[in-house]
């Protein structure tokens, strides 16, 4: 597993270890930014008329977005031969974890007092609350594997297979956008729109690849 | 990242190495601030709302008066949160947006047509319809299907007043509501998320029922727009949709009306949606609902906390087809 490994803690072209550097705390504090606001407008009452469920949206949202960012940063090296945003896409991820967890506890919490009977009603017969779930529960053993430490101690392939829950996750997560809705699809089918483009640009690559180079160099196969 | 220069260097940098350090970090400092707020900025743009401006509208109602025997004297929900937290798709399909895009409604000159099976058709203007009947105040409680309620002061007056006036033909069994069509007054229209006009319907016994109300005012004050100005429907045991804004015709049939929402959408909406905590949304529980202004969830009640003044009009009836 050790030549693998290379593959990943080494980005294909070198870049200065400094050069980059604040890209990711700038990512990090970027992201939680969003949450400080929320928290602010909470506080001053600019959440609106139904102040949890504005948040129950915002969380959603930026979970949404989050996950969708993190998937996009292979597919922008496979197209574009960016290399940059890899360096963030641990961080998307784990920020996408981060609100998605939040919108799960306002709503259990906050809405529902912690009630479990009502709880496991909403997670076993409502099809939406049980695709969020399941995605969340999905994104836990991500969040925990996401460390450098443990691709070395899973073993990349493994660490790979195991990541690529990731799909599944984000296919579930767009899939409980759609249900949520009342009416309007425009905006869920939007994200699950550019989830299908992100989806389709890695397969089609893949594919590509298989056929013009059938041995293709371990330094390109970080995806 | 020790990237600052010990003390005494930072006046006067002994080397080269020293400069390029301090501008290093200095760079640094820029670049992070900006993805910071980059980065920060793009999420909260895509992801924050902008709460909408309480409404200002004529006063046209009375002083303060003892309760009625309809009103609930529960405490009453904020005007700011009745008039800018609105289910108006005619202005877009979120909440905020019919208190800030409802402005290009033009509630004056209005007229409603009154026909079907009546005596006598006619098209009235909505001041002269307005001035047939003493105004008053009815205090409501107000259940969205979504699961959501306010306690909202209503002025107008008892729709069976109007029906009466209209003097229904033996024919008539239902009452049919038509709102606004106008896709220049009302932009959510071109949106096509629903069938326009909205139309809503009841049969004509829950038409007579004395809580069956027709709102042209709020807490004394004209409707705003975005709350169905000039006329508009509400029935309290019934969940909110029922509650047809902005209407043009009122008609009465032999046939039960095709509704909005039950056309759009007939495994999740009915003719009747009388609020019931036993009947589930399809996707989501009624049991509980979040009064507006409250955090937590309380019961919901069997119509809405009416059910001694209306479950008897639906004796025998099997509410949970008849959702
Ligand atoms: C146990 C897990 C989850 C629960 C209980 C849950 C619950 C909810 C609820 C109650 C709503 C609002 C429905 C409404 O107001 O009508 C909602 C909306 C939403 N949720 Fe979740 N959710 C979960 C997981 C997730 C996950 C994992 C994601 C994404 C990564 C997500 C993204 C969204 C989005 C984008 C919306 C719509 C926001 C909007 O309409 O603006 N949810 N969720």
């Amino acid at each position: 597993m050790t030549p693998q490994l290379e593959s990943v803690s080494k980005p294909s072209k070198p870049i200065k270890a400094s050069k980059l550097s604040w890209l990711g705390p700038g990512v990090v504090l970027g992201g939680l930014l969003p949450l400080v606001v929320m928290i602010w407008d909470a506080y001053s009452g600019l959440l609106g008329a139904n102040p949890v469920q504005r948040a129950t949206h915002q969380t959603g949202l930026l979970a949404t977005i989050l996950l969708l960012a993190s998937l996009a940063c292979t597919p922008l090296r496979q197209t574009l031969g960016w290399t940059w945003p890899a360096r963030v896409r641990k961080a998307l991820g784990l920020l996408a974890f981060t609100y998605a967890f939040l919108h799960m506890l306002i709503y259990f919490v906050i809405d529902h007092g912690l009630s479990l009977s009502v709880i496991v009603e909403d997670i076993l017969k409502r099809p939406f609350i049980t695709v969020g779930f399941a995605a969340v529960v999905l994104m836990i053993p991500l969040a925990i594997t996401s460390s450098k430490g443990m691709v070395r101690k899973l073993g990349f392939v493994r660490w790979q297979g195991l990541h690529r829950l990731v799909y599944l996750a984000a296919g579930l997560a767009a899939l409980h956008f759609i249900w949520q809705t009342k009416k309007d699809l425009r905006e869920p089918l939007l994200y699950a729109g550019i989830l299908g483009v992100l989806l389709l640009t890695r397969v089609v690559w893949n594919l590509r690849k298989k056929k013009g180079r059938p041995a293709a160099a371990p330094a390109s196969r970080s995806s | 990242m020790s990237h600052i220069p010990p003390e005494e260097s930072s006046l006067e940098p002994k080397n080269e190495a020293q400069t390029m350090q301090r501008r290093e970090f200095l760079k640094n400092a820029v670049l992070t601030t900006g993805t910071i707020v980059g980065v920060g900025g793009s999420l909260s743009l895509l992801t924050r709302q902008a709460s909408a401006a309480t409404p200002e509208a004529a006063l046209i109602g009375g002083a303060k008066r003892p309760l009625g025997p309809y009103d609930t004297s529960e405490a009453q929900t904020s005007y700011q949160s009745i008039t800018t937290y609105n289910n108006f798709y005619e202005f877009g399909t979120d909440k905020a947006e019919p208190a800030k895009r409802a402005g290009t409604l033009k509630t004056r000159p209005w007229t409603v047509l009154l026909d079907g099976e009546v005596k006598k058709p006619q098209r009235v203007d909505i001041d002269t319809l307005q001035s047939w009947f003493p105004l008053e105040d009815r205090i409501y409680r107000m259940r969205c299907v979504e699961g959501w309620s306010m306690v909202i002061p209503w002025f107008g007056f008892p729709l069976a007043a109007l029906v009466r006036r209209m003097q229904p033909t033996s024919k008539a069994k239902y009452i049919q509501f038509t709102a606004l069509n106008d896709p220049k007054q009302m932009p959510g229209q071109l949106e096509g998320v629903l069938e326009w006009p909205y139309v809503e319907g009841l049969r004509l016994d829950e038409a007579l029922h004395p809580l069956s109300f027709m709102a042209v005012g709020i807490g004394g004050r004209l409707l705003p727009n975005q709350n169905g100005a000039p006329l508009r429907l509400v029935v309290p045991w019934k969940y909110g949709f029922k509650g047809i804004k902005s209407i043009v015709r009122i008609t009465l049939t032999s046939t039960m009306p095709r509704t909005t929402w039950a056309l759009s959408n007939p495994g999740e909406y009915g003719f009747y949606a009388n609020v019931n905590p036993k009947v589930d949304h399809p996707r989501w529980s009624q049991a509980t609902e979040r009064r507006i202004g409250e955090l937590s969830r309380r019961p919901t009640l069997p119509f809405n906390g009416y059910a001694r003044e209306v479950a008897s009009l639906y004796s025998g009836m099997d509410l949970r087809r008849n959702f």
